[in-house]
């Protein structure tokens, strides 16, 4: 019995229970339906969501745990002999070696590292996918295996009788409760308010939930990593070795490299889009006649709205050998990965970013403020240099912040358009990596669960997180305290 | 000087503003601020031409990867060459035969190719996968089995690019993927007629390959609508409902003021860190497959959710009090005004900030490396737990590819998803039109 059958089972199930319910009603009416408190309708309502809600809930806590569940079954129930037969196959001497003497404790003795390894060849094995396991180990892990087919088999029956019984216990119980004294337009709408809080609380526990994946994982990397030498070290190499005794075994985690990378190209992009943003938006909303006005505004839209990977490719395509070819015109020899091409066109992306927001700021101040400064004899230009930018001020510098932010963030167009190599200086023309860059390097392609490269990437991003997090709640700061009230 | 040094000769006293050092006062304010203007023009036309030059480059490089250069062969499907055991069971047919077929027919075109190094040479004229297209028409037919059959067959990258100007057939023979003898046999080719260019269906139809001329954007179509599918699903209904509860109902006190600092906050984040939350909670906690639209949509539908919060707030507070009051006016409990007079009056509205936020989402492509997205995937995805990629990481992949064939599919996919792009932002922008409602 398959998830999907028993969840289609359970909507079948409410159906029948908002039918139930208002016939139901309907009945107990006695033929006047005034004689209900509520319409017909909210008594079946009442009761396809308590049949349907309890249940659906169980559901999806039960695929969300079986898994681990199920692991920790197959796993506690495997003998240290078949144990011992697949490490012997699997594990590199030194670790065999480290296991032995505390096999005896079964699967706990194992390493997160081993018994993921484990798991997943009990995996394959249970879905019929010999091709990927070991031969030598295939006769320790068959029984294991087994076991983890048959639990896999009784555990979605059992889901599904589970299920049967909450709905129609629910179904039971409320239908007894109908009456015409039963005010069942108030209990549907206390449950779907309920919802509406669960709903809205939805956003508050997708940040809980960034918050804390990156505080465990990064504090598991704090561990094999000092804090300060993370912050302040001035050499990043994450490549670690497999094996303990290969050359170049020993990662370097200082991040200073990274942070120079991704603030050189971050300014890069903003010497490009805060002049570029600001006086587009400036002569969008004073001078451009309104038929400019339509027409720009929808392409700056357009450029708003390509997807970061296009600009990516533009960059590597287009801007790239552009900036190379002009360096050679003048004897400069420019990387083909340099932080300039990177900048530039992240730059391009920023600037609707920075102009649509300057637009909003611009025109909130007030006309009068203008009329003022042209009645006192000024130019346009001056009026917008020294009346309206001012009473602009604290809206634009929070758009800016929030423009550097965006571009901290970015993570396509440097993992296309910038290096690798983390390289510490300031040279624009220069080839440097962000910190974008090395959490999408290190985490595509084969990774190790526990190894402090696989984890660093973790305290990359807590980096990142806040530090646009601090950009973002400065910027409403400032236009929350400076901003002028006019009115 | 002259006028300082005598001052009678001068008809009317000079005025602070109509002096000549006035008048220059005032030419130079006024070339203030023609320059400030042309500041402003200037970066206007260098926003605007960026996006031509992108626009151009696109369709410059992309448009020729929707034709494809096909040479015809006259192909002899020999029985006892794909189908070894003689089973007569497409299945059991031998699948590396059919190249050996193409290049026989190949052979047979130029009998005047002996050795071993020009025969090769000759086999550079077609693609190296150009059996697995006759292997299709043979599935679909088998009765052509045992026959002589002329079939379109791709050609080479090489040829291809040459045919499309991609490489200049100009250059040094060395710096070109194709020598002059193969040239020369192509143009004896073409010379009868057994070249054409025709439209590149598999691009449509196939899905990722490692050759440029078999690969295609439908797994990655697919991928995107599966994750498209499951994002909406999450978003809309949360978004919607969270926007309700905030906009309508919520209580002005300390838990609904950090909700409200909370989702303007999360709209800033980095997509790259949902990705992260995705690896940590969907895939490490609760053991979900790597690569699957599922998960793809999970985090997709977290990062567009304060997008649609924000708009629908926007459109549940244009709808006029007076709605709410009559509503209740007339009897209506607080949950029965929204739902039943509110929410559908501000429908279209929220329906176009969710048409945004899922424009914004088909292109994301951070996040979805974060959750292995980026397989290689030779079929179209058949359920939301299977292996997949989607669009923007399609695009991604291609474009690290050192092929020149994949540069052209890169533009071509962009300009696809650019195409899908402006149709959703078109949707939003019609219902905008047709639904306003001034109160």
């Amino acid at each position: 019995m398959s998830v999907t059958l028993t969840v289609a089972v359970l909507l079948f199930l409410s159906l029948a229970g908002f039918w139930l319910g208002r016939n139901r009603a309907v009945a107990v009416a006695g033929g006047r339906i005034a004689n209900l408190h509520s319409v017909p309708t909210y008594y079946g309502t009442y009761m396809a969501l308590w049949a349907g809600l309890p249940a659906l809930v169980l559901i999806l806590a039960w695929m969300a745990l079986r898994g681990t569940v199920m692991d920790w079954m197959v796993l506690s129930a495997m003998s240290p002999e078949q144990l011992e037969a697949w490490a012997r196959v699997m594990l590199a001497p030194a670790e065999l070696e480290a296991l032995l003497p505390t096999i005896a404790d079964g699967a706990s003795a194992l390493t997160q590292t081993h018994r993921q390894l484990l798991l997943i060849n009990i995996g394959n094995l249970a879905a019929g996918q010999a091709l990927y396991v070991n031969p030598g180990v295939i006769d320790a892990i068959t029984p294991a295996a087994g076991h983890l087919s048959q639990l896999r088999g009784l555990a979605d029956w059992t889901l599904f009788g589970a299920v049967m019984a909450l709905a129609g216990g629910t179904l039971a119980f409320t239908w007894s409760k109908i009456g015409p004294e039963f005010r069942a337009r108030n209990n549907v709408e206390r449950i779907v308010t309920a919802l509406l809080v669960l709903c809205s609380t939805i956003a508050v526990l997708t940040t809980v939930g960034i918050v804390l994946s990156l505080l465990f994982e990064s504090i598991r990397f704090f561990t094999k990593v000092p804090v300060t030498e993370f912050l302040f070290g001035l050499q990043w190499s994450p490549q670690t070795a497999i094996r303990a005794d290969q050359v170049g075994s020993s990662g370097a985690f200082g991040a200073v490299p990274l942070f120079t990378g991704t603030l050189l190209i971050a300014t890069i992009a903003m010497i490009v889009a805060a002049p570029v943003g600001l006086m587009s938006a400036i002569y969008l909303s004073e001078y451009a006649p309104k038929r400019v006005r339509g027409l720009v505004k929808p392409i700056l839209e357009i450029l708003a709205g390509v997807p970061t990977v296009v600009y990516g490719f533009f960059a590597i395509l287009t801007v790239a050998p552009f900036i190379r070819d002009l360096g050679a015109f003048f004897g400069i020899p420019i990387s083909s990965q340099s932080a300039l091409a990177a900048g530039v066109v992240m730059g391009v992306m920023i600037v609707p970013f920075v102009s649509s927001l300057a637009d909003d700021v611009i025109n909130a101040v007030p006309q009068s403020l203008r009329d003022g400064s042209y009645g006192l004899g000024a130019t346009k230009s001056e009026t917008i240099r020294q009346v309206v930018m001012p009473a602009a001020l604290p809206g634009i510098v929070g758009a800016m912040l929030l423009a550097v932010s965006r571009a901290i963030g970015e993570t396509m167009i440097v993992v296309m358009a910038a290096g690798l190599q983390a390289s510490l200086t300031l040279n624009p023309l220069a080839s440097v990596t962000t910190v974008t860059v090395q959490i999408k390097s290190i985490l595509v392609g084969d990774q190790e669960f526990d190894s402090a490269k696989t984890l660093s990437v973790f305290a990359l991003g807590l980096v990142l997180f806040l530090v646009t997090l601090a950009l973002n709640v400065i910027a409403l700061r400032i236009v929350q305290k400076y901003r002028e009230k006019y009115d | 000087m002259t006028e300082i040094a005598e001052p009678m000769q001068t008809a009317a006293p000079v005025s602070l503003h109509t002096g000549n050092a006035a008048t220059k006062r005032l030419k130079a304010r006024y070339a203030a601020e023609r320059r400030f203007r042309l500041y402003g023009i200037l970066a206007i036309v260098f926003a605007c031409s960026m996006l031509v030059i992108l626009l151009s480059t696109l369709l410059k490089e992309g448009t020729s990867a929707f034709f494809q250069t096909e040479v015809k062969l006259a192909v002899t499907i020999d029985a006892g060459t794909i189908d070894p055991q003689g089973t007569g069971n497409p299945a059991e047919w031998d699948r590396g035969a059919f190249q050996t077929l193409v290049s026989d027919a190949l052979y047979k075109e130029f009998p005047e190719v002996t050795g071993r190094l020009e025969k090769r040479d000759v086999r550079g004229l077609i693609s190296p996968v150009a059996g697995v297209r006759l292997g299709q028409m043979l599935d679909k037919d088998p009765s052509l089995v045992g026959q002589t059959i002329e079939v379109w067959l791709p050609a080479s990258d090489g040829i291809n690019q040459i045919v499309k100007g991609g490489i200049d057939r100009d250059l040094p023979e060395l710096q070109r993927p194709i020598n002059d003898q193969q040239l020369a046999w192509f143009d004896s080719l073409e010379q009868r007629g057994d070249v054409r260019s025709a439209f590149n269906t598999t691009f449509f139809t196939a899905s990722d390959s490692n050759y440029p001329e078999l690969a295609g954007l439908l797994g990655a179509a697919v991928g995107t609508l599966l994750t498209m599918l499951v994002t909406l699903a999450i978003s809309l209904p949360i978004g919607v409902a969270a926007a309700v509860y905030l906009e309508e109902f919520a209580p002005k006190n300390r838990f609904t003021e950090i909700i409200e600092v909370n989702i303007n906050n999360l709209a800033a984040v980095p997509s790259i860190v949902f990705g992260l939350l995705g690896l940590a909670v969907f895939l490490n906690f609760f053991g979900m497959p790597r690569s699957a639209p599922l998960v793809g949509g999970l985090v997709l539908g977290l990062l567009v959710l304060p997008t649609i919060i924000i708009a629908s707030r926007a459109a549940l507070k244009a709808v006029p009090p007076s709605i709410r009051e009559a509503a209740l006016g007339m009897g209506a409990s607080k949950l029965q005004a929204v739902m039943h007079h509110v929410l559908p009056l501000a429908m279209p509205g929220i329906m176009t900030g969710t048409i945004i936020g899922m424009a914004h989402a088909v292109g994301e492509t951070a996040p979805l490396l974060m959750i292995g997205m980026n397989a290689f995937v030779t079929s179209a995805p058949d359920s939301l737990l299977a292996s997949s990629s989607v669009l923007p990481v399609q695009i991604f992949i291609w474009a690290d590819k050192p092929e020149r064939g994949f540069v052209e599919l890169t533009s071509a996919a962009i300009l696809v998803l650019l195409a899908f792009l402006i149709l959703m932002n078109g949707a939003a922008i019609w219902l905008r039109k047709k639904f306003e409602r001034r109160w």
